[in-house]
């Protein structure tokens, strides 16, 4: 077993310091140290997305960045989207338009959609399935939750409008 | 029940049922928050880890665990050796022969290893990381053997054998000699050598189906806890808790009560975590017992393609003749199964759904299917949504295709000329119930997409049709009435993609409650009676009528205490939508949460249950009709536009039944056009993973486009039938005959990547 290192790094907006393995991914961070069990691991090799988290604003595969790496960095999950006023508009989203199946990819997709949403106003259904070419679904047949990004998109504007006027 | 107003059966008028409400999970699974089977985590725990063969056929000559238990860190190491070995390979279970001494061979080799990734030894340890270089220090020596991976190769009589003892039964009658074929099936109606004699055109082709894998995103994963008083636990992603804790039971020589089985929250399984097969759990338990300690094994992704239960490549030979006049006169075929490394057939049934269904859209006056189960170097093969029948879906609706070609007929009027009907005879001797074949082949014919003109060069329509007979099977459900008029519901049916809800949707309708009055749950197998397995498209309808019977189970019992209220008879007591009304007095009426609240003073609590065994559930149809687009450079195949069309008996929650028609159908494109085990001639598989067996990704699909026809179906009291499953089945054969349109050939090999593609072409 290798010395573990301190890692103090904010994690869904929280200042965080935990000790790990040099060998340990971010997302085995998150999952085994942190407890923050809502990023999946589907693959551990980069090609099912269902681990994405947004590390200081870009969408990461947790399992391809080591927990050592984000020294001083910035980490939002999917327990970062809601607080307690309620589900993040994406997630309402997913929630209306019955987005999720067994729900395991559903981190992950959240994680990139809001990536995506946070760049665009108004991405097209091809942008949008390019964007999450990354994030593997195997229920749904990404009918659904194309529609729920698109819908989000809208709800998002519209928020924004609000807050203009 | 005489005495309730509310009527089910037939009606459409309901409050629910039909209606679109948020999950009950939903927001557990949007926030993080719902634990998987990965996600389990007690005091004390270790991490277990496979020691796995590198050779796809050898014997084991010896395995040497020392130098792995005195690692750092390691607290337990187990081989074959530490299981008590079942012999018996008749013994019987959950319905289906299972051979417990394969099941046990298969979770730790005792002999000899038959595919690559074969566990022979597990550790337990600290760390997942320790658990792996702990594994890496077991010593195990082999003396390597030829492999065959292939099923022609496998029946040749000079193959390599995998089992040595393994004697054909062809026709219940035993072989002669040790043999890879491990059973061979027949069905035979009227006499198919007049009906071909009879035929003016006769079609006929040989094909391949790739093995494939179910694809679910969570790995196999469970946690397990062996008390010193004898009390294991287990907590595990499983399609069926009951059937994994009655296996556990029988592999362990542990009694039932003594093991409590907790689901975990399912992250996809399709057929491939079916308790029939199991991989770590009984591997869990012994290390958790010699540890002494929690014990949680993870796969990893390459696992899971090496290791689970990926489907059955086939091959396949069909024929089919049809009069001039476009009745088809007879059809032939010969079904050839890669079973993996264990006789499988009999086991999940799916020859029986192969044979049973390959044809069954269609009524033929004569017909024959053998069907052939042969084990090769591959994992276990298992089922796959609709086991059995996507690979031989994909030659039937073919050559249905190329009948149509050479007859000049539509291909949904070729195949509405030849529809079945309620009570056609299938070539297995079963019989159609109530049925919606044609109405759904009619609203295909008339669908906006079907009436669409085709675009532009190198475009072509495919379309196919398939069917699933569906199931029913042993469910269990209680109800308990809580004081301010809420319900809690308890099934015993693992919930893969939103049945807690369609569940308790069927019992608000009885209750006349809207759904956010119900909380619905999962029990574990102490908390709930016998349920089957979510499998089989059955959990809907099956749990649905355990449901209705418990709440009319609990409308009865608050009858009677409303009956107590008013100093009233119970016959004079009637309930409709919520309320409580009896004539006498002058009238009165209590609503269920005023009678709810007065449960204390008129007896007690209020649980409603049922056990249910529900017989003669509908099978389902389904019509699919794909536009593509090949490119005849690269061979490349773009779906421009997809259809399903399928008779859903009553959509209890139709955005829940638009999603199994959708999930359904992109699964069989990627079955179609992209997935599949490769394997070199050792038999290493080549692409376990998902940068190498590519699903189709959100950029390889259009939206799939969905009609839900309506035809109730039988013995449900809203007429709901099973949804899950035949939406898998058409992709395949639609998407080839396609590609025929937009190209002029046939590809006969699953999957039609490009280079088959070109290859058909003749352009490579």
């Amino acid at each position: 077993m290798s010395a573990k290192t301190r890692v103090n790094a904010k994690i869904n907006g929280e200042q965080v310091e935990f000790l790990c393995e040099p060998r340990q991914s971010l997302l085995e961070c998150l999952r085994d140290i942190l407890g923050l069990t809502g990023s999946k691991e589907g693959c551990n090799d980069g090609n099912c997305g269902a681990c994405s988290v947004l590390l200081n604003g870009r969408v990461v595969n947790s399992c391809l960045v080591l927990g050592v790496e984000v020294q001083g960095q910035e980490v939002i999950t999917v327990e970062g989207l809601a607080d307690w006023r309620g589900l993040h508009p994406l997630q309402q989203a997913f929630l209306d338009h019955a987005a999720l199946q067994c729900g395991y990819c559903i981190p992950g997709i959240l994680i990139a959609s809001k990536a995506l949403l946070d760049r665009e106003t108004n991405p097209s259904e091809e942008r949008i399935r390019t964007w999450l070419a990354g994030n593997l679904c195997r229920c749904t047949g990404y009918d659904k939750i194309v529609r729920a990004v698109q819908d989000a998109a809208a709800r998002l504007k519209q928020a924004r409008r609000e807050v203009n006027s | 029940m005489s005495q309730d107003k509310h009527s089910l059966a037939g009606g459409t008028n309901y409050q629910v049922v039909g209606t679109r409400p948020p999950r009950h999970d939903a927001p557990d699974k949007l926030t993080g928050r719902a634990l998987f089977g990965p996600d389990t985590k007690l005091p004390g725990m270790l991490y277990g880890k496979m020691v796995r063969s590198p050779h796809a056929h050898a014997h084991i000559r010896s395995i040497d665990t020392r130098r792995a238990a005195s690692f750092p860190g390691v607290y337990a190491v187990v081989t074959a050796q530490d299981f008590r070995w079942n012999e018996d390979p008749g013994a019987k279970l959950d319905e289906s022969a299972i051979n417990f001494a394969y099941l046990q061979e298969n979770m730790l080799a005792r002999e000899k290893v038959l595919y690559v990734g074969h566990p022979v030894a597990a550790v337990a340890a600290s760390s997942n990381h320790v658990a792996e270089e702990a594994a890496e220090l077991v010593d195990v020596q082999y003396d390597v053997l030829p492999a065959v991976t292939d099923v022609g190769a496998a029946m040749r009589p000079d193959a390599p054998l995998l089992h040595e003892h393994l004697i054909t039964q062809s026709l219940s009658k035993p072989g002669q000699r040790p043999s890879n074929v491990a059973s061979h099936f027949q069905h035979v109606k009227g006499d198919p050598s007049q009906g071909f004699a009879q035929a003016e055109v006769i079609v006929e082709h040989e094909f391949t189906t790739s093995t494939v894998h179910q694809g679910y995103i969570e790995p196999q994963a469970c946690t397990a806890w062996w008390g010193l008083d004898g009390n294991l636990k287990v907590w595990t992603t499983t399609q069926g808790a009951f059937g994994m804790r009655d296996q556990l039971a029988k592999l362990l020589h542990h009694p039932m009560s003594s093991i409590l089985v907790i689901p975990t929250e399912v992250g996809g399984a399709f057929g491939g975590k079916l308790p029939i097969f199991i991989f770590l759990e009984a591997v869990a338990a012994l290390l958790s017992r010699k540890a002494n300690r929690p014990v949680k094994m993870i796969m990893t992704r390459a696992e899971v393609f090496l290791a689970t239960n990926p489907t059955s490549g086939a091959y396949l030979k069909a024929k089919m003749g049809a009069t001039r006049e476009g009745r088809i006169t007879a059809v032939q075929a010969e079904l050839y199964f890669e079973a993996g490394a264990y006789p499988s057939a009999s086991v999940i049934g799916y020859f029986g759904f192969a044979m049973g269904f390959m044809f069954a859209p269609y009524d033929l006056p004569h017909g024959q299917i053998d069907a052939y189960d042969v084990v090769v170097n591959k994992p276990r093969t298992a089922a796959y949504r609709a086991p059995g029948v996507t690979q031989v879906n994909f030659p039937a609706e073919q050559l249905i295709d190329e009948l149509a070609v050479k007859l000049g007929m539509d291909p949904i009027a070729f195949r509405l000329k030849n529809v079945v009907h309620q009570g056609s005879e299938l070539i297995d001797g079963t019989s159609h119930g109530s049925i919606g074949a044609e109405e759904v082949l009619r609203a295909a014919q008339s669908s906006g997409h079907y009436g669409s003109p085709l675009q532009g060069p190198h475009h072509g329509r495919g379309v196919a049709q398939g069917y699933w007979g569906n199931w029913g099977a042993h469910s269990s459900c209680a109800i308990s009435v809580n004081g301010d008029g809420t319900v809690s519901l308890v099934s015993g049916s693992i919930d893969l993609s939103g049945t807690r809800t369609t569940v308790a949707m069927q019992a608000a309708e009885v209750l006349g409650l809207s759904l956010e009055r119900i909380k619905s749950s999962v029990g574990d197998t102490d908390s709930i009676g016998y349920t089957e397995m979510s499998g089989g498209s059955r959990t809907t309808f099956a749990t649905g009528i355990a449901a209705i019977t418990a709440a009319q189970d609990v409308v009865s019992q608050m009858r009677g205490r409303a009956a107590l209220l008013w100093g009233v008879e119970v016959q004079d007591v009637s309930f409709d939508q919520g309320i409580f009304t009896t004539h006498r007095g002058g009238g009165r009426q209590m609503t269920f949460a005023e009678v709810a609240e007065r449960l204390a003073e008129t007896g007690g609590p209020v649980t409603g249950r049922a056990n249910v065994d529900p017989q003669g559930w509908g099978g389902a149809f389904g019509t699919h009709i794909v536009d593509v687009q090949v490119d005849p450079e690269t061979g490349k195949v773009d779906i421009l536009r997809y259809s399903v069309v399928q008779d859903v008996g009553k959509a209890v929650h139709p955005s829940y039944v638009e999603g199994q028609m959708q999930g359904g159908a992109v699964q069989g494109i990627g079955w179609a056009l992209y997935e599949g085990y490769q394997y070199n001639a050792r038999g290493d598989m080549l692409n376990p993973g998902f940068l190498d067996y590519k699903i189709p990704t959100a950029l390889d699909v259009p939206m799939i486009e969905t009609i839900m026809v309506e035809v109730p179906g039988p013995n449900h009291p809203f007429g709901v039938r099973g949804v899950g499953e035949i939406p898998i089945v058409p992709p395949p054969a639609a998407l080839a005959n396609a590609i025929y349109r937009a190209t002029g050939v046939r590809v006969t090999d699953l999957p039609m990547t490009p280079v088959r593609i070109l290859e058909a072409m003749g352009v490579i």
